[in-house]
């Protein structure tokens, strides 16, 4: 491996600035994914059948605390990142474990949200509505759970063999895949539940 | 329902069962084969486990022609049991799930495998790289893909062929109307395969931007690598729209969601939207690498620059953009409005000014051109009138007021394959003629080729033109048969003839093949078509790494110049390269998801948990797997390259 000591740890190989940049396209595709899971849910949004709307299931106390916890773990994975440009490996593993934890945390809340749906009658297949509702949210949902795994796997490669141009590589494309879910999240908060309480 | 009942298939026929005993006789052929020759080694080694990206496209190559085949004879019963009024041939029943899996089969089992196959094998060479960006995602790709189409496959033995069209239309393809689990192997099958789609779209476009050789700058790419480029890049935006949808599907049918039904607020017209978000993007990711192949064969065998490059990437470009807007076309009839209607009958239009003028661009390519008329240049020759037919039949369809005349008809049917086979097709068999020499090192007959091109294009002409006649006429299509009094029969016999005609062409591809392996001349050298990019400047056969030496460019046009003004394409001497190892895991993971998808069909719950938590651990087997690849040694490569020099003379 030819590694180009002048940049940063994680774009220091030709492999790992083609992984960044494929990453990107990666994003790209995963906007198109959730664009249409949002057209649809725009499609849908009143076709409620028998079941109830989204003001009548809404609550906004457990999505206030989901979106802090989010937020703020997307702050501490930049803290991770930013502590693995100053080579610290222990600042860089504490805050990828906050961030997990707060990713944790966010994804307990969730369950809670789609057991209290369930339990209000607002099922999978209550209506349209609450189909792609549970539908966009459990997407997103599992795109968190997804990344809590990865981001484990990599916490604990950083543990054993350091920061080197391969963990830090995918420390960084990790970050991005957080920093993203949070963009996904302001949208699912700002269009689906603030509009859905209006 | 039975547990066991389900995997019986519900609407039995004497073709079926021939056809499981013919499967099932192939398949014990073959495994007796391999482990008499004793091959299971090599074929592990060399084949199963590569993520080399010129035998990944062999591998497509093999899939493409294996589906061309099946789509086939579907083709041919279809136009069997309509030759006459009143054929009893095939079932109603039974001639849904054959046209339902024609469809599919043809466009995502043939067509894109086929296109892939030209990205894998000419884009790395063309740009003067060594490999694609994610070698091993491109051997994921492939197995995913490959285990997609097999489940897709097996569906007509295993429970039932889907049946409501290729576009599966709700609630035509709800549980209500589609009882058999045939529409659940539609939705999976796609899915895994479209997975793999996706990963090929996000490999090819890092490939392009990162890894040209220098000197190449964007507007110095040869024209199939700028039209491959768009179409990943279309990939990559329509893709996930599919995923979406099929998802949706899915859950309708397994979970009993309301996402397509037609009540509690389900709205079928939201799969037609976007299906056709998808799949109209998806046929100009098939029919733009298709004109980059005509481009450079044109230009090849004109001897001729390509004329107006730049014209050609812009039209290309504006193609790409308007494919997405013009989806509502596709149901110009289904009560969308009059505004709808005039917006998409413009913008559906507006494509053929783009289209056109890469027709013109090629037209003036020809003119005061050295044409050879080669098998390659037959087919690209035969394509610019026969795909403007097509394309002139199209904007007819895309008047919105007169689309109520014909939609739904044969006409429709004729239109479609009017430019999907003198575009793509066309272009893959002349593709395949001309890239034939490189990847094998021996050329197909010219002879055999040149009665391939032409039997092609009078079954081609023979089989389709009469669907303009009948279809304006009123013959709907999808329908399984018709009365003696609507006098639809003889030009239906008419079409039969012709399909039968294309028949005998594919026979005669496959003897041609069959012919040249055993006496074509191997003393081809390197360069047999005297080509014009990059492909051309390394050895036949083309060794692991490629570039012993990576190229320098300085033109669109980098090996002609280096051919006829001595400029030296390979400076600077030979140093070690990098490559990556061969890995099982790609395959051994598409595994898992075709023991996953057959779960899913089949609603075997326990079974699909077990796999999915397989396919997550191979994941997480990948993530802690540490793989650098390897060096060939300078002297490793001094070796090989001495003797493919003493093999061409």
């Amino acid at each position: 491996m030819k590694v180009d000591k002048s940049l940063p740890l994680e774009y220091s190989t030709e492999e790992n600035s083609l992984k960044i940049l494929g990453f990107w396209i990666f994003i790209g595709a995963e906007i198109m994914l959730f664009a249409t899971l949002f057209a649809s849910y725009f499609t849908l949004e009143n076709r409620v059948g028998s079941g109830p709307s989204g003001a009548e299931i809404f609550e906004i106390t457990p999505v206030l605390i989901e979106t802090l916890l989010l937020l703020t773990s997307s702050f501490t994975i930049g803290l991770a990142i930013h502590a693995m440009r100053l080579n610290r490996t222990k600042a860089t593993m504490t805050f990828f474990a906050i961030t997990l934890l707060l990713g944790a945390a966010f994804l307990g809340v969730e369950i809670y949200e789609f057991m209290h749906y369930v339990h209000v009658g607002a099922g999978l297949q209550t209506s349209a509505f609450t189909a792609i509702l549970l539908t966009t949210l459990g997407t997103h949902g599992l795109h968190v759970t997804f990344g809590l795994f990865w981001g484990l796997f990599i916490l604990l490669q950083i543990k054993k063999r350091g920061l080197t141009p391969e963990t830090a590589n995918k420390s960084f494309i990790f970050s991005l895949y957080w920093h993203f879910l949070d963009v996904i999240w302001i949208f699912i908060f700002s269009f689906i539940y603030l509009k859905g309480m209006m | 329902m039975d547990f066991f009942d389900r995997f019986a298939v519900p609407h039995p026929s004497f073709l079926i069962y021939a056809s499981m005993v013919g499967i099932g006789l192939t398949m014990l052929a073959i495994v007796l084969g391999i482990t008499y020759f004793k091959k299971w080694g090599y074929l592990w080694r060399e084949w199963i486990t590569t993520v080399d990206h010129k035998r990944i496209g062999i591998m497509y190559l093999l899939s493409a022609l294996l589906m061309l085949f099946r789509g086939g004879v579907d083709a041919i019963m279809m136009r069997y049991q309509l030759s006459v009024p009143e054929n009893t041939f095939l079932d109603s029943q039974h001639y849904n799930e054959v046209f339902s899996t024609h469809g599919v089969v043809m466009i995502l089992f043939m067509a894109m495998p086929f296109i892939i196959f030209f990205f894998n094998y000419v884009i790395p060479l063309q740009i003067g790289a060594r490999d694609v960006a994610f070698p091993r995602l491109n051997a994921l790709s492939f197995w995913l893909f490959f285990m997609g189409m097999g489940l897709f496959n097996i569906s007509f033995i295993v429970g039932g062929s889907p049946d409501a069209g290729w576009t599966s239309y709700f609630p035509l393809a709800g549980n209500e109307f589609s009882a058999s689990v045939g529409t659940n192997y539609y939705m999976i099958a796609i899915q895994i395969a479209g997975l793999g789609t996706l990963m090929t779209g996000i490999n090819f476009i890092t490939t392009i931007l990162k890894m040209r050789a220098p000197g190449m700058t964007l507007m110095k790419m040869p024209m199939f690598t700028w039209s491959a480029f768009i179409a990943n890049v279309i990939i990559v935006f329509a893709f996930p729209v599919l995923t979406v949808l099929l998802a949706m599907g899915t859950m309708d049918r397994l979970f009993g969601t309301n996402f397509f039904t037609t009540d509690n607020g389900g709205m079928d017209m939201l799969w037609a939207n976007l299906f056709w978000v998808w799949g109209h993007p998806e046929v100009y990711i098939l029919i733009l690498p298709a004109f980059g192949i005509f481009s450079e064969i044109i230009s090849t065998f004109a001897r001729r620059n390509l004329y107006g490059y730049k014209s050609m990437v812009a039209s290309m470009v504006v193609i790409s953009l308007l494919s997405f807007v013009v989806w509502a076309h596709h149901f110009f009839t289904m009560g969308q409005g009059p505004l709808s209607n005039s917006i998409f009958s413009i913008t559906t239009m507006a494509i053929a000014v783009p289209t056109g003028v890469k027709i013109f661009n090629w037209l003036f390519t020809l003119w005061k051109g050295k044409i050879e008329f080669t098998t390659p240049m037959l087919y690209s020759i035969m394509f610019i009138p026969l795909f403007t037919l097509g394309g002139v039949t199209g904007v007819m369809l895309a008047m919105s007021a007169a689309d109520y005349q014909y939609h739904n008809t044969m006409f429709l049917v004729a239109h479609f394959h009017n430019v999907i086979i003198p575009g793509v097709v066309y272009a893959m068999l002349a593709g395949l003629t001309y890239y034939w020499p490189k990847i094998f090192g021996f050329m197909l007959n010219e002879r055999l080729g040149k009665w391939t091109a032409w039997l092609m294009s009078i079954g081609f002409v023979l089989a389709f033109i009469p669907m303009y006649i009948t279809g304006l006429d009123g013959q709907a299509r999808r329908m399984y048969t018709y009365s003696e009094s609507t006098g639809f029969g003889m030009w239906n016999m008419v079409s039969f003839i012709g399909a039968g005609v294309m028949a005998i062409s594919f026979a005669l591809l496959v003897y041609n093949i069959y012919w040249s392996i055993r006496y074509a001349s191997r003393d081809i050298g390197d360069d047999p078509w005297d080509a014009r990019s990059l492909e051309w400047a390394t050895h036949t056969p083309v060794p692991e790494y490629n570039f012993a030496v990576t190229p320098q460019v300085d033109s669109t046009q980098a090996f002609w110049d280096s051919k006829k003004n001595g400029y030296e394409l390979f400076q600077g001497k030979v140093e070690k390269i990098h490559m990556p190892n061969n890995s099982g895991l790609p395959f051994i993971m598409s595994c898992i998801f075709f023991v996953f998808g057959f779960a899913m069909v089949f609603s075997i719950w326990p079974l699909a948990i077990v796999s999915l938590i397989g396919i997550l651990g191979c994941l997480a087997y990948r993530s802690f797997e540490q793989d650098h690849g390897r060096y060939i040694s300078v002297e490793e490569i001094e070796e090989t390259e001495r003797k493919l020099r003493g093999a061409k003379k």
